[in-house]
Parts: structure tokens; sequence; C-alpha cells
């Protein structure tokens, strides 16, 4: 029974892009399904291994860059970096995790940030390979953007029902163990620096792939956008803490608030202001609308704190402190 | 010679700022076991604050220290006490909480200075800002000088206060050990609260002494951030000596990096010797000298 509700959202989301011909929306529920993509990636080493990563960007820039530079170097087609695109974040991820996971908490962190700079760096200063700072332009396979979100909700699906798969595995329990103590699962015999390999594999194949993506739907990139370490890297450590730290549909919660949320303040609540100063014609009230979207990063951050001190569980984790809040009947 | 000469002195110079950036983040990292990386942003704050006080009320930087240091010091109490130490209580999966939310701290710290600053680059244009003497052959920048000498001052009364006076020695017993501080009557709350402030101060006096030199724009604190978390680890977390010794070698490793290898280089330069301390000294510096 628990997996009516999963099966109906997958019904809604595939009936979505017949219902809503707008293409504004459209692209907002690709980025959804992408930041699904990332946000499960980011959960099964984060949330349900215990090893933080502060540096997805790495991983998702070099399966962009893998997908670019297939098309504009090798002239195939980039859809195949969505496959390889997989494979070479996996090769930046092997030998990274194989060193620093001997270290523990803040300095794999850290680590994990510094693997970040590095490729972005990396990216910017080898102009022969990556054309540096002017960055890949490709051309759309697609001029709609139903495949897109097909071939977006496809990965989605996969890397969900992948997570959901591991994690009722002998894996899953292992990482598991890992994240709660790792001394005590070393002494169990779980081998902990294989068991944390496997898990950054997974979670930058799964990166890798949503990079493969991000670079055939946008048609350009550079490093400043994919290796970002804010629009990225804690983009996808938001959306896993939005949603719930190891839980499986988290990242799906959490891609869906962080996207909409991102949109709300971007556009200044949708043209909320900017539709009252029309009809009321007052300048006041357009200055205001004005400030609200130059101001949207800024009401992103503070959201940012405000979930963090309410809701350090995420909504999937700490749905029953919620509807415990709003219910009416309280016990 | 000469060049190699040239790039040593302004190595050093710049690492001794360094050193007092790290030494603001070491001593968080010490009390609080998280890494702030809002630090640079705070440095931000604290370069806007210079801006200010110049433009608007005439006020030297070297002065104006007066007024950065302690309004970061109770900017950077504030942020402790009302957000990160809330923190604290909560029960959740990870313990890195605490590191995002000074992610988003440096956010919010960012976008209110672009709001009220715009984007544009700012700097303060002193009359010794382009000042320089010669020892022989090698030229020294006046404002870094000066900079130098004011940050081994701080460096030099930061440990007197950590090792001599009573809530330095606080200080030490937290970042030791956070439990047996408090069984040994540590008011362990306010520790955090104080020591978060002293960072930011330091991490202040550092971003004023660099504003007669430097540019200011609001993204200015990320490359900043990094810069101290590099510090930080080359020194080992958690310790002052070790962070000096990071500074320093930062701020060698960017000049060489920049003279020798190319100016793109400077920043990737720092992250590789990151990651070699990493592998093969993963404590920092701190091993070796065991302070």
């Amino acid at each position: 029974m628990r997996k009516v509700p999963a099966l109906i959202l997958l019904a809604v989301l595939l009936a979505f892009p017949l219902v809503v011909r707008d293409h504004y929306y459209q692209h907002l529920m690709i980025l959804v399904l992408m930041w699904v993509v990332i946000g499960s990636g980011w959960n099964i080493i984060a949330g349900y291994t215990g090893q933080v990563s502060f540096g997805d960007a790495a991983f998702f820039g070099t399966g962009a860059y893998t997908a670019g530079l297939f098309a504009s170097k090798l002239g195939i087609s980039p859809w195949w970096g969505m496959v390889f695109g997989g494979v070479t974040a996996m090769a930046v991820a092997f030998p990274f995790g194989w060193i620093t996971f001997r270290l523990r908490g803040a300095y794999f962190a850290l680590a994990t940030l510094a693997l970040n700079e590095v490729m972005r760096h990396v990216a910017t200063i080898w102009e022969s390979l990556t054309d540096g700072m002017v960055g890949i332009l490709i051309i759309q396979t697609f001029v709609s953007k139903v495949p897109y979100y097909y071939i977006a909700l496809g990965l989605a699906v996969v890397s969900v029902l992948s997570i959901q798969i591991i994690m009722g595995s002998r894996w899953g329990y292992y990482f598991l163990s890992i994240r709660e103590d790792q001394d005590a699962a070393e002494s169990l015999g779980v081998d902990t620096h294989y068991y944390k390999m496997v898990s950054l594999n997974v979670a930058a194949f799964l990166t890798g792939m949503a990079g493969a993506l991000f670079m055939n739907y946008m048609g350009f990139i550079d490093p400043e956008v994919v290796f970002s370490l804010h629009d990225i890297s804690i983009m996808a450590i938001l959306v896993g803490i939005v949603g719930g730290v190891g839980t499986i549909y988290g990242p799906v919660v959490g891609a869906f608030v962080m996207v909409a949320v991102h949109e709300f303040f971007r556009t200044g609540f949708f043209g909320f202001f900017k539709g009252l100063a029309a009809i009321t014609g007052s300048d006041a009230i357009n200055v205001f609308a004005r400030y609200v979207s130059q101001a949207h990063v800024l009401g992103f951050g503070i959201l940012v704190v405000l979930v963090i001190l309410l809701l350090p569980n995420g909504i999937v984790g700490d749905w029953n402190k919620i509807v415990s809040k709003l219910s009416p009947f309280k016990k | 010679m000469e060049v190699f000469l040239q790039t040593l002195v302004s190595g050093i110079l710049k690492g001794g700022l360094y050193s007092l950036i790290g030494i603001g983040m070491t001593l968080i990292m010490g009390v609080m076991g998280i890494i702030n990386l809002a630090h640079g942003q705070l440095m931000m704050v604290a370069m806007y604050v210079t801006f200010v006080c110049f433009q608007y009320l005439g006020i030297d930087p070297y002065i104006s220290l007066l007024v950065s240091m302690p309004a970061l010091f109770f900017l950077g109490m504030a942020i402790q006490k009302f957000t990160l130490n809330p923190l604290m209580e909560v029960e959740s999966i990870l313990p890195e909480n605490q590191v995002l939310m000074t992610v988003g701290i440096g956010m919010v710290l960012t976008e209110i200075a672009r709001f009220i600053f715009t984007s544009d680059y700012k700097s303060v244009n002193t009359k010794y800002s382009n000042a320089t003497f010669f020892i022989g052959e090698i030229s020294f920048s006046v404002a870094l000088t000066i900079a130098f000498f004011i940050a081994i001052l701080f460096t030099v009364l930061m440990f007197w206060f950590l090792v001599k006076t009573d809530l330095g020695r606080s200080i030490r017993a937290t970042a030791q050990d956070k439990d047996a501080a408090l069984l040994m009557g540590i008011n362990s709350k306010r520790i955090t609260t104080m020591t978060f402030g002293i960072g930011s101060a330091l991490v202040a006096a550092a971003g004023t002494l660099l504003m007669p030199i430097y540019y200011l724009f609001p993204d200015i604190g990320g490359p900043f951030t990094r810069k101290a978390f590099v510090i930080t680890i080359l020194g080992g977390l958690g310790s002052t000596v070790g962070a000096i010794f990071g500074g320093i070698t930062l701020g060698l490793a960017e000049a060489f990096g920049a003279t020798y290898i190319g100016m793109a280089f400077d920043d990737l330069v720092g992250l590789l010797i990151f990651i070699l301390v990493l592998l093969f000294l993963p404590g920092g510096f701190k091993r070796l000298t065991k302070i």
C-alpha cells in the first residue's frame, strides 16, 4: 500500500507536460527533476553514509563537461554524455575518495570543498581543452521542452528507485552503520573505506548524469555555472536538508520546494508586487517590487537560515512534527 | 635572485595578514568544532565598515580598526548567540547543520552588502596606498608592511590573551574538552559566543588592514573563506601557532605560484598544497610543533 502515493505522483508527473503547455512551468519542472537526481546523489553519500559533501558541483561539472566536450571536440552526440558523464564523474570520485576517506568529519567536508574549487580552476585554466571562461556552446537536439522533460523524469525515477533498492540491500545497512558509528561498524567487520567508496561513486555517477542532462538541456556551460559552489554544491545540500536527510523521498520534496522558492524570490513573488503596482499605480510599490527582485538571493539566504533553525531534519524527516504543529486537535 | 627575494618578501607580508584571518578561523574551529564558512563574508563586512568610515566620515583606515573590530565583535556574538547556539540543542542526523548555517549567514551578509552598496568595485585611496620604500633592490609596499606589523601585534596579543587571562584559559579548555570544561564550571555557551566574537574581530582587523591596498565588492568574501580554511587545515584544526605557519605558507605559495607559474594559478597552488597536506600530514603543521 505504501507504493500508492508514489504511483500517483508518477502518474501526475507523466501527465504534467500534456496538461501544462506553458514553457516556463515545463522548464521549472525539468529543473526540479534534475535536482531530484542531484539531491538523491547527495543524500546517499551525506544523508545515508554520513559523509557530508560540499563539492557536488565537481561531479556535476565533470558530467556536464564530458557531454559538452563530446559534442564540441569529438563531434558525437552529447547524449552519449548521459552515460559517460556519470563514468567520468566516477573517475574523479574514485581517486578522490580513495585518498580522502581516511579523513573524517570536518576534514572530509573541507576536502570536498577543495575538490570543487580545484575542478573549477582546472576547467578555467585548461583552455586548450575546455575553452576556459568562454564556455561550451552546443546546439540543442530538441526545440520542444517535452522530450527533455521525459528524459529528466526517467533519470529522476531511476535515481530514486536505485536509492530505494540500494538502501533495501546489504549495502544500505552498511552505509547506515557507517553513519551511526564508524568505529563500531569497522569492529563488526564492515570494510568502511570500501563502502564509503561505493557510496561516493554511486553519488558521483548520479550527479554526473544530471550534469550531462544539464549540458544537453541548457546548451551552454562555463566553469562558473557548473562548478559553482553556491548554485550547485550548496543548492544540492539544501535540497537534501530541506527535503529530509536520509529519506528516500526527501530529495523529491526538497527539489520541488527549493526550485519553487528560488523562482518565487527571483521573480518577486511571481510578479505579485509588480501586478499590485500596476493595479494601484503606486510608485512606492513599484520601487518596492524592484527591490524585492533585486534582493532575491537575500530572501533565499534568510530562508536557508530559517529552515535549518526550524526544520533540522527536513520536511519529510520532521513531517510528524509539522503535522502535530498544524493540526487543530492537539493531543 | 632579486625576483626571488622580492617574491619572498611579498609572500611573507601577505602571509602575515593571512595568519590573522587564519587565527580567527582556527579559534572558532577549535572551540565550536565547526568550520565557519562565513569567515570571509565577515571580513567583507569589516571592509565595508572601513570603506564607509573613510568615504563618509573621513576616518583613516588604521584608526577605523577601532570601529570595525568592535562592530564585528558584536556581530559575531549575535550570530553565535541567535543562530548557532540554538542549533546545538536540536537533534538532527547530521552534525553539519551548523556549517550549513554559516553558509546561509554568509549568503545573507553578501546580499545585504550588495543591496546597500551594489556590486560596484570600491576602494579606499589613501596617501600611502601606492607608496613604497626600498631596502637594497627590494621594494616594500608601505601599507602592506604596516599591515604586517599590526597583524604581528594582534597575534602576539592574542597569544598573551589565550595563555595568561582567565577567559583565554576557558577558551582553551573548551577547545580541548567541552564536557570536562563544563564540569569545571565554565559556561560553554558564553565561551562559544565570546570566541565567535573574537574570531570575527580578528578577521575584521585583517579586512581593515587590507583595505588601503585592495579593492572591495560584495562577493569578495568567498575567496577569503577558502583561503581561511586552507590556512586552518595547513596549520591543523584549532592550533593558533599552526595558523601563523599556515598563513605564511599560503602567502609564500601564492606569491611564488604567481611569479613562477602564472597569475591564473595562484589560487590553485594554495589548493594543491591543501590537498598535499591532507595526504601527507593530515594533522597539519600542528603535528610538527605539538603546540
